[in-house]
């Protein structure tokens, strides 16, 4: 009888919303905001400016020019090195899902007019994790980059180490940043753009060593979740803690840009840089 | 070499009250060995130690991550989780051995980074990151060693090296059995089922590509006998740092990179 009763408020509480289109609630400032709005924004938050999670496949179209993108190793897939139970299984359920084959889509690009190699995480992809092949696809993004001298800009998003992949997937850290150490010493500019979360063993490799950090405004940053973080000091965090502006006030990241003008600045950093329009 | 233990009873030795820690082993390893302290930046993080010291007659500089051996070293010693001053007094010591040409050796013992408020503000990704980029290109032979646990990121930060040992009960792993069976089952009851299942053993580690040498310990574990243990480390070193020293620098910097370069499993 109760369990009726919760239904009929339930039922109600559910008329009063808008029935049929769907809605985004935004994770900082818990407005709804009408999905086909908040798509049309390039999925930020209108009231906060909190910038949500885009698949690799938007983000490479708001970012490089029409038809320049060329994607490496797109056909690169995981195996299951310490045998962990049913992940193989969970990959192909992915893979049917969100058509990736992992969790970074890689390739060359041009970005109003500069060459670059691109790298970009997807979060649907097991939460962004890093496991062999982002391990495998971003070291060899930046080894090709140090073989042209290009330079190459990241997104980053992840929940860090793929778990399932136990000690090997620790090991991409080592194997990363020593491709970005690579083309460091070569001369090649390297900037990262952190999107919504980056963390964990991203944030402690790759993440971390771009000469140019860019976060997107109100996203998470940190090496340790929040959660894991109050269970260790037992006492509540502050609500801006590990926002991308607690970072840039703490000196962790050089600046946060919007992502209507992402394309734009990256352009200018590029040709600032040296990188300019490929002469045809 | 008794190989039939379990995962999880390795564990349980690795955790025995009295297991030697970086502090018991130094003297016995190395003489004339001078700590040097702080990173010149923030502090002097006590979860690190780290000085210059000889192994049989070469001056090496020696870096661990050092465990308490009762609470009130623990408590001085954050129980072996450091901060990111920690990882910055390890690069700077590092920086220093490659300036003076000495090879490195890394002690491993630590449950991972600390997590915590201040870590976080003083940026501990960003310090583990540059440890790890950094180390690959140390012109310097470089040897770690994890004695006991070697946790997640936090020791990778001490853990790129030209060649990694491991002693028979230690384990090295992305997370604790705890933490694993948190995240991914949200039950950490479940540690010892996920403590079986990661892969963490030295013969695991020596499979799969991670470590390339597992140290003997005495029966029943590194505490029952701190001479031999120690003895069997100092062979080991003695004997792989003057194998490493021979090299040319630049195959040897190839090599390191390669060797984790070639690490994962993937089909194309």
């Amino acid at each position: 009888m109760l369990e009726d009763f919760f239904k009929v408020v339930k039922k109600r509480f559910n008329d009063d919303e808008e029935e049929k289109t769907p809605v985004f609630k935004c994770p900082r400032c818990q407005t709804a905001v009408p999905m086909p709005r908040y798509e049309e924004l390039h999925r930020v938050c209108p009231a906060c400016n909190y910038h949500g999670r885009l698949s690799a496949a938007e983000r490479i179209g708001i970012t490089v020019d029409k038809e320049s993108f060329h994607e490496f190793d797109a056909d690169m897939k995981s195996g299951d090195p310490i045998d962990f139970p049913d992940y193989t299984e969970k990959q192909e359920a992915l893979r049917e899902e969100t058509g990736l084959n992992d969790a970074v889509v890689t390739g060359t690009a041009l970005i109003k007019g500069s060459p670059v190699v691109i790298g970009v995480m997807d979060s649907r992809y097991m939460m962004g994790s890093m496991g062999s092949v982002v391990g495998e696809k971003i070291a060899r993004a930046f080894e090709y980059a140090a073989d042209n001298n290009l330079p190459v800009v990241m997104f980053t998003c992840s929940g860090g180490a793929r778990m399932q992949e136990g000690i090997v997937s620790l090991m991409q850290m080592a194997k990363t940043s020593g491709a970005v150490k690579l083309h460091s010493d070569k001369g090649g500019l390297y900037i990262t753009v952190l999107t919504d979360p980056t963390t964990g063993g991203v944030t402690a490799s790759f993440a971390s060593l771009g000469d140019v950090i860019i976060a997107e405004p109100k996203i998470l940053i940190g090496f340790a979740g929040r959660r894991v973080i109050e269970s260790t000091i037992k006492q509540r965090l502050p609500e801006d803690f590990q926002l991308a502006e607690f970072m840039l006030d703490k000196g962790f990241i050089d600046m946060i840009v919007e992502r209507r003008k992402m394309r734009s600045v990256l352009s200018h950093l590029l040709k600032l840089h040296g990188y300019n329009k490929k002469e045809v | 070499m008794d190989e039939k233990k379990t995962a999880w009873e390795r564990l349980q030795i690795v955790h025995t009250k009295g297991r030697p820690t970086v502090r018991d082993y130094i003297p016995l390893i190395f003489t004339d060995f001078y700590e040097m302290h702080g990173d010149r930046l923030y502090g002097d993080d006590k979860a690190v130690i780290g000085g210059v010291a000889r192994l049989d007659n070469r001056p090496v500089t020696v870096i661990g991550i050092v465990k308490g051996r009762d609470i009130t070293e623990n408590k001085e010693c954050n129980f072996a989780m450091p901060h990111p001053e920690g990882y910055r007094k390890a690069l700077r010591l590092a920086r220093q051995a490659e300036k003076f040409h000495r090879p490195i050796v890394c002690l491993i013992d630590t449950p991972g980074a600390f997590c915590g408020i201040a870590a976080e503000e003083r940026g501990q990704g960003e310090a583990i990151a540059k440890n790890i980029a950094e180390f690959m290109t140390l012109r310097t032979p470089i040897i770690s060693i994890v004695l006991g646990e070697g946790g997640s990121g936090g020791a990778l930060a001490l853990g790129v090296c030209d060649e990694l040992a491991v002693l028979q009960n230690a384990s090295y792993s992305v997370l604790s059995p705890r933490g694993f069976a948190s995240i991914l089952w949200k039950d950490a009851s479940r540690e010892q089922e996920a403590c079986e299942i990661m892969r963490t053993t030295a013969e695991d580690l020596v499979h799969l590509g991670v470590a390339e040498a597992i140290i003997e310990e005495p029966l029943g574990g590194a505490h029952n006998d701190l001479d031999k243990i120690s003895e069997n480390i100092k062979e080991y070193l003695s004997c792989i740092i003057s194998k490493k020293c021979e090299k040319d620098i630049d195959v040897l910097l190839k090599e390191r990179y390669t060797k984790f370069r070639k690490i994962g499993e993937f089909s194309e």
